[in-house]
């Protein structure tokens, strides 16, 4: 038995992708989470809203390497991201204008919201495709790993490596980071009180003189940056299609739900639930139970419970039984 | 007789495109006094106070704040021109913590609040000590005040409280009124509508029995206490 490769093996495996992705995961769900309880609709185009904002980046960090502006070590994508967050503003103030504005003001209900945003994320497909196409896109430059397995074998002495890649640590960076903005401007500023206000008791909130349009603005700002980041960070970390980022829609749900839709907080939580659920149920264990079981024991097969392929139904499965049985998710948030 | 401070001009009106509720139905509360609005059940009272707020639609009648006709103005508008207003349920930010909801009750104000803050702390002193605790968390005395507290922070000239002692025990309802009556000193005029007839009128200045949307009887709030009539119908005797 071998204790220490067994627990390198699990962290080079699952606990450092799992917090990568689950941090991913949570930046999505934020704003899934902070659509929900500004606007009280779930927004089917939030996978396709990301794979804009990621699609303008993308575009900007092209341009940037014609230009020969890099940033080391770090991926030039980091540089255009600001780029990206506004073009992505952009297009959801524009689909807020024209859409979303309508069926406000009739004070339409939020299952005819859920229908419009679903064809939102039509269009929004659409636009994708036609900006930057369906290929798979890998757009990460820079210095590939802090640390990579040989690197970590020659330094440990261990049979077993640890690779942490570059990407994968900015994620956890600018995920505390990002998670660290929003809650101070949640908490401590006037215009976030006010949004917490609006999402509270909206009746209220006009009654004490918060203006609506703008909590709407300020909200689509918000979601535009979360979302920008989130798709940023997952298409370098592993790479962009406009595919596989409508696909995100599921786990980011699962995530925002799992973790009681309309909490920030829960969103968070959900996020790295929902990532460490499907890490742990897609991986072959057998590395890591050959070091730790005595020999008679060890697995034959691969002992993992659910091929990769399936690992949408890991979302899915929490999912359903979180709505069956605790609706309002794991931090106390709006029943859906 | 000079105008009254607020007054809602025989209002006639209702909801959206809806029959009218309220026929011809005036409220008006004095400077320094407090005005209760009673009646039975299904009367229009918090219809009528809807009404002087802006709420619903009033077609014929009007509405005058300080001689001044604000008929047309929408809640919010008349909140800037100096109306607080109390919602009967969901008049808290159940979610954000007590001095949060006072916070946002100042959201018009542009000024330093920390001195009216002080002042509502000095009201409802148990607010003092919860003010970091969720207001959604508290007792329903304990939320009413908040609520009552959080309509305060706008500095309002009139202050309208619909059954603010809805659903809570009689002891608590006590101290509500003694609250409300404290405020009242504070130079503050009261309307108020109340489903405890009785206390109500204990304590008004000015009392108005609605019945079916309409004046049935106006007085001060002893007069009607000895009103046979008001007593016959809904005082129990």
């Amino acid at each position: 038995m071998d204790y220490l490769n067994a627990l390198v093996a699990l962290a080079n495996f699952v606990i450092v992708p799992g917090l990568a992705y689950g941090a991913q995961l949570a930046i999505g769900a934020l704003g899934v989470t902070m659509i929900y309880g500004v606007l009280r609709f779930s927004n089917f185009a939030h996978g396709d809203t990301m794979a804009f904002g990621t699609a303008i980046t993308i575009l900007f960090t092209w341009l940037f390497q014609s230009w020969g502006i890099s940033l080391g070590p770090l991926p030039t994508a980091l540089l255009a991201l600001p780029f990206g967050i506004a073009g992505c503003a952009l297009l959801v103030l524009g689909t807020d204008r024209v859409v979303y504005k309508f069926y406000r003001a009739q004070k339409a209900k939020p299952v005819i919201l859920v229908i419009v945003s679903l064809g939102v994320m039509f269009v929004m497909n659409g636009i994708v495709r036609f900006v930057i196409g369906v290929r798979d896109i890998n757009f990460a430059d820079g210095e590939r790993f802090i640390i990579s397995a040989r690197d970590f074998k020659e330094m440990t002495g261990l049979d077993e490596g640890l690779a942490i890649k570059t990407t994968q640590m900015i994620t956890v960076v600018v995920a505390i980071i990002v998670m660290a903005l929003l809650f101070y401007f949640l908490n401590k500023t006037r215009t976030g009180k006010s949004m917490r206000a609006f999402s509270d008791n909206e009746d209220l909130a006009l009654l004490s003189g918060i203006n609506p349009e703008r909590v709407v603005l300020v909200t689509w700002l918000i979601v535009a940056a979360l979302a920008t980041t989130a798709g940023v960070l997952y298409g370098l970390d592993k790479s962009f299609k406009a595919f596989t980022y409508f696909q995100l829609l599921l786990p980011i749900f699962a995530s925002a739900i799992v973790g009681g839709i309309g909490n920030p907080v829960g969103a968070i939580a959900g996020g790295f639930t929902i990532a460490f659920a499907e890490v742990t149920i897609t991986y072959a264990w057998k590395k890591v139970l050959t070091y730790v079981m005595p020999e008679s024991l060890e697995p034959d097969g691969l002992v993992q419970l659910l091929s990769t392929d399936y690992k949408f139904a890991v979302s899915f499965a929490i999912l359903i039984i979180v709505l069956l049985f605790k609706p309002t998710g794991l931090f106390k948030g709006q029943s859906i | 007789m000079s105008e009254p401070f607020l007054i809602g001009d025989t209002m006639t009106g209702g909801y959206g495109k809806g029959p009218d509720i309220l026929h011809g139905c005036t409220i008006a509360v004095e400077k320094g006094e407090i005005a209760v609005i009673v009646g039975p059940n299904g009367a229009g009272k918090s219809t009528a106070m809807k009404a002087v707020f802006g709420m619903l639609n009033v077609h014929s009648g009007s509405v005058r704040l300080d001689g001044e006709d604000i008929t047309a103005l929408s809640p919010q508008d008349r909140v800037i021109k100096g109306m607080g207003f109390v919602p009967q349920v969901r008049n808290i930010f159940a979610s954000m913590t007590v001095e949060e909801n006072l916070e946002m009750g100042a959201f018009i104000r542009e000024d330093d609040i920390k001195q009216t803050m002080e002042q509502v702390y000095d009201l409802f002193p148990i607010l003092r000590d919860k003010r970091n605790q969720a207001a959604g968390e508290l007792s329903g005395g304990q939320r009413q005040q908040v609520a009552v507290g959080r309509a305060l922070m706008t500095q309002p000239k009139v202050l309208m409280l619909d059954e603010p002692t809805a659903g809570v025990s009689p002891i608590v309802m006590d101290e509500l009124f003694d609250r409300i009556i404290e405020v009242a000193r504070t130079g503050i005029p009261i309307l108020m509508v109340e489903q405890n007839a009785r206390q109500a009128l204990e304590i008004a200045d000015k009392a108005y029995v609605l019945v079916q949307g309409a004046n049935a009887h106006t007085g001060t709030g002893k007069e009607l206490l000895a009103n046979p009539e008001v007593r016959a119908s809904f005082l129990g005797g």
